[in-house]
């Protein structure tokens, strides 16, 4: 979805704040929450993409207005109820149901190492072919989904040139919406700075941007 | 400017941003990027809700079995002590001082860092990017806040924030001035945007002069800057490395 979040390109947000000596997390709640969101994900209710097209669905103005882990407290609000493992009523009176069956969580301590170091599935499969190679000349499509996606804005209808392939990846916008993983090639697209900004940029630079076989046709 | 401000950040301290930023935009020439000390915060302003909310949602989660605390605890200790830019770092410094392991780093990443122990979580899909004298790298993720957690940690606040987001690909040297990186114009610069799972991490230029400092000492001069790419590693050390 054409949505706040796809940030790339934007004007006019000033110059980078820059802290200095920032802690990991700036009070405990952010650490709360960075760690419920994780150990959330191992009910294995929702994937990595559902749960970040959740923050693309939050109010332009809101997802401006709070800071990186509030909008994680919101997400985590929404998508345990969303997705059945609390009802509304719990989450308005802070308590569990009377009588309702108490669970075991799917994360625990003795099992968090092996959840944390379970990889992104990827793969080289065979069965899976690329649709385009190292070298060639690709145009991201002009689409505007209206769901997720992660074909930024700013890259659409600019031409390129496959830089590397990076092996069978599941597809987001359909992965996001439990519409099957739909998995293919990812591939490293370098785009020339001037083809995505113009001439006002340097001719030596460009972007590299992360792109799946459906994003791409051929130029 | 809002999505770049911390958790505790209040009305007060958002107008001010705001009114930093107009300021510098307003500002012929380089710019630094926006420094301010942790320090100077008074933590007290944290809006007392948030910290309520996550609680109650603690509560909840804990009161259904949905997630174990001691899990929990785990989790943030793991970011907070075990995870971070030091581990970025011994990466680094192992590839300056041993160009087998720098050949392996570059064509499978993830084996080569899995090589010092660095497995968790975000990385499984490494990629190492090199900067040269007339190369430089520099990381972004414009949709969200993608970042190699197992050998960076979590990313800083200014690296998800709507400025770097933003800019980083429309303007890397301007950013990079901000940074006080100063590229000649026959450098080329390289920007990776992380919008699938491949997770990019910056060996930088191993600064001139270091030739007899041992494997320990060159870690200790590689910054997380460098590693994203907003900053080169200098000698002596300067910046931050949080």
């Amino acid at each position: 979805m054409n949505g706040v979040h796809d940030m790339g390109g934007q004007q006019g947000w000033g110059p980078v704040q820059y802290e200095k000596n920032e802690p990991v997390f700036h009070a405990r709640w952010e650490g709360r929450i960075y760690a419920m969101t994780r150990a959330m994900l191992a009910w294995r209710k929702w994937s990595l993409d559902t749960a970040r097209h959740a923050l693309e669905l939050m109010a332009p103005v809101d997802y401006l207005r709070t800071s990186y882990y509030e909008r994680w407290v919101w997400r985590l609000e929404q998508q345990v109820v969303k997705h059945g493992l609390v009802t509304r009523e719990e989450m308005e009176s802070g308590r569990a149901a009377p009588g309702s069956a108490k669970a075991t969580p799917a994360l625990t301590l003795a099992t968090s190492s092996r959840w944390l170091n379970r990889g992104i599935a990827s793969s080289r499969d065979p069965g899976v072919p690329p649709r385009f190679e190292v070298g060639q000349r690709v145009r991201a499509r002009n689409v505007n989904p209206t769901g997720h996606t992660r074909l930024p804005r700013y890259a659409r209808g600019k031409s390129g040139i496959v830089a590397r392939d990076h092996g069978v990846y599941v597809f987001p916008d359909t992965n996001a919406h439990f519409q099957g993983d739909k998995r293919q090639h990812v591939y490293s697209v370098q785009f020339s700075a001037r083809e995505l900004w113009g001439d006002g940029v340097s001719p030596r630079d460009s972007v590299y941007i992360d792109m799946w076989d459906d994003y791409l046709e051929r130029a | 400017m809002a999505d770049s401000e911390r958790g505790s950040v209040n009305r007060r301290g958002f107008l001010k941003g705001a009114a930093a930023g107009a300021a510098a935009a307003a500002t012929p020439g380089p710019t630094r990027a926006q420094e301010h000390d942790h320090q100077d915060h008074d933590h007290q302003a944290v809006p007392s809700d948030l910290t309520l909310r996550v609680k109650a949602l603690e509560s909840l989660l804990v009161e259904k079995g949905l997630v174990d605390p001691a899990a929990l605890d785990a989790l943030v200790d793991t970011m907070e002590h075990k995870v971070g830019p030091r581990n970025g770092a011994r990466v680094v410094a192992r590839a300056w001082i041993d160009p087998a392991y720098k050949k392996r780093l570059l064509e499978n990443a993830p084996a080569a860092i899995a090589e010092l122990g660095y497995t968790s979580g975000q990385g499984e899909h490494m990629v190492v990017v090199e900067n040269g004298p007339k190369v430089h790298n520099l990381i972004v993720c414009t949709l969200c806040s993608c970042y190699p957690w197992p050998v960076l940690g979590l990313p800083p606040v200014w690296y998800k924030s709507a400025p770097y987001r933003s800019r980083a690909v429309i303007d890397p040297r301007g950013i990079l001035r901000e940074f006080g990186t100063h590229l000649a114009e026959d450098v080329e610069v390289r920007v990776w945007d992380s919008t699938a799972e491949l997770r990019y991490i910056v060996l930088p230029e191993r600064p001139a002069g270091t030739e007899n400092k041992t494997e320990e000492e060159l870690a200790a001069l590689v910054t997380r800057d460098a590693m994203v790419g907003v900053a080169k590693v200098t000698l002596p050390p300067s910046g931050d490395t949080a």
